[in-house]
């Protein structure tokens, strides 16, 4: 296809003819896209009957630059796909080359980084309903207010964060064989001061949106995922148990020794905003539980197995393929990666959760409101460093 | 269904073999059969969650498309691959099978130039319409400037 045809037909997928009908571009700089996303809708009245979802607007071809960096290079980069969450997609990376090169992996790493994972659940989680609540905005008394609080949760993990590898959003943190920091003098007991306080602030989050009818009005019904397309589009994460699948890597395929910790895995059925908002605010409280048990039992001893990693020659990876996935904070980061024996990749593909989730919109806007739009948006929290990547 | 279970009904289908017992089971199928066993994983081994498809450049080896499915009830994972042979772009689109795999063999084609027959709407999707060449196919240079950025 040349570039005049793929044009062509991209204009043929909406029908830009109809009397009845309204073409509206929504984004790509659109404040409830979260990043930048254009939706083309075709509207009839206030109601969407098609969508072309047009993404890439952050595309820097991770898996070709990938190619190009050795394994110990590209974990500081990975945290760059999902920037919100970027403790997980690094340990996608270094566990598929640690599979790979069967590097083992000491268990006070395990924990730390199943300890740092959890905690980037419930700031990825923070911004979330921050970013939701303030999309749906005025129907929820002022809209910001809840953004402002969720935020200011979210700066206290990223504190502990800031204290544990100085950096706020992009750690590089994980490496190799294990971990390049651990915890320092004091942390433990900042960590249980703000999970404490942000497990009681999440009772306020709940009393201030279920209490609030608009709120129910908003995400009851609304963007409802069946199980049987939750499934054939790939969704994950809080998607898929939105939609009443009982499907958790970290259940299903423990990694990390996360067999070691007790976490209940919540779905819902209804399959609609409110029930991902409710797995969600349980997923929150679930990451707690785990923090705690991780700080409970934090086993002594090294934190890698490859200390002070710098040179090329400290990773030797076979040839092979594998893919490791990991649950994110929105769902399957997985991690596949074909080694042909040199120091670099010779192929690497991100299986970004916000790629799969994104694509289920086109499915299921149409038929609702614009405004419905927005609320089923935030309620898919996509992040486009991951779904671009 | 169990790993044992699956493998059993995979040597049901003519041409697929069997390359690792897994988790995952990792299955080898003709480029020609590869739309008809993903229908067979999806309807025989209940594989309905489609995880992601991509594809690898072997350079003169040609192009090989690799898709990931489960059965999350089961949790039995399965990934097949299809050799397309050197020079062949052209592979059966599993997007009458699995709805997720319209945006996936999407960025496929965007990546790597594969044309999927049976896709509806296969256009580029992370790069734009005008983007010269694939750039994850092997003979795509990394430092070699490309418009429009000269």
């Amino acid at each position: 296809m040349t570039a005049d045809e793929a044009r062509a037909r991209a204009r043929a997928v909406v029908d830009y003819t109809g009397a009845e009908r309204l073409t509206m571009n929504m984004g790509p700089q659109h404040p409830s896209a979260h990043g930048v996303f254009r939706a083309i809708l075709t509207l009839e009245g206030e109601e969407v009957v098609a969508v072309d979802a047009v993404i890439g607007y952050l595309h820097r071809c991770h898996e070709k630059l990938a190619e190009t960096l050795t394994y110990a290079q590209y974990p500081s980069i990975a945290s760059k796909t999902d920037y919100v969450a970027a403790m997980t997609s690094e340990l996608a990376y270094v566990m598929a080359a640690e599979r790979l090169g069967a590097v083992e992996v000491p268990k006070r790493a395990q924990y730390l980084r199943v300890l740092v994972a959890e905690l980037q659940r419930v700031a990825s989680h923070c911004l979330w309903l921050g970013t939701w609540c303030m999309d749906m905005g005025g129907a929820l008394g002022g809209g910001a207010t809840i953004f402002l609080y969720c935020i200011r949760e979210r700066e206290l993990v990223l504190d502990l964060f800031e204290s544990l590898v100085g950096a706020r959003l992009l750690y590089g943190f994980h490496q190799v064989g294990g971990t390049r920091y651990d915890i320092p003098a004091g942390w433990t007991a900042q960590c249980r001061t703000t999970i404490d306080l942000i497990e009681t602030r999440l009772l306020e989050y709940e009393q201030m949106l279920e209490g609030n009818a608009f709120f129910h009005m908003r995400t009851r019904g609304v963007g409802v995922i069946s199980r049987e397309l939750a499934e054939s589009v790939g969704v994950c994460g809080p998607l898929l148990r939105g939609s009443g699948v009982a499907y958790d890597i970290r259940r299903a395929e423990p990694y990390s020794s996360y067999e070691d910790f007790q976490f209940a895995v919540p779905v819902e059925s209804a399959g609609d905003c409110f029930a991902r908002y409710c797995v969600r605010m349980v997923e929150f409280r679930e990451s707690i539980r785990i923090v705690r048990q991780v700080l409970d039992g934090l086993p002594e001893g090294p934190i890698s197995s490859k200390p002070g990693l710098k040179s090329v020659a400290q990773v030797r990876i076979p040839k092979g393929e594998t893919y490791a996935r990991v649950e994110g904070a929105r769902g399957e980061v997985g991690c596949y990666l074909v080694a042909d024996g040199s120091a670099k990749p010779y192929r690497m593909k991100w299986r970004g959760a916000s790629f799969s989730n994104l694509a289920v919109l086109p499915h299921i806007l149409p038929g609702h409101k614009v405004a419905d739009v927005v609320a089923i948006m935030g309620s898919v929290d996509p992040v486009f460093g991951e779904v671009d990547r | 269904m169990t790993y044992p279970e699956a493998r059993g009904r995979i040597a049901e289908f003519a041409g697929a073999e069997v390359t690792a017992d897994g988790p995952p089971l990792a299955v080898a199928v003709p480029a020609a059969a590869w739309a008809d066993f993903a229908r067979f994983a999806q309807t025989r081994l209940g594989c309905c969650f489609f995880s992601f498809c991509s594809a690898i450049d072997w350079k003169a080896d040609g192009l090989e498309v690799v898709a990931w499915v489960a059965n999350l009830d089961a949790n039995v994972s399965l990934v097949f691959k299809a050799r397309l042979g050197a020079g062949v772009t052209a592979c059966p689109s599993l997007t009458p099978v699995y709805r997720g795999a319209d945006w996936m063999e999407r960025e496929c084609f965007d990546m790597f130039g594969i044309r999927f027959d049976g896709h509806p709407d296969l256009r580029r999707i992370l790069l734009s319409d005008d983007w010269d060449g694939h750039p994850l196919l092997k003979s795509y240079p990394v430092d070699a400037p490309h418009p429009p950025y000269r």
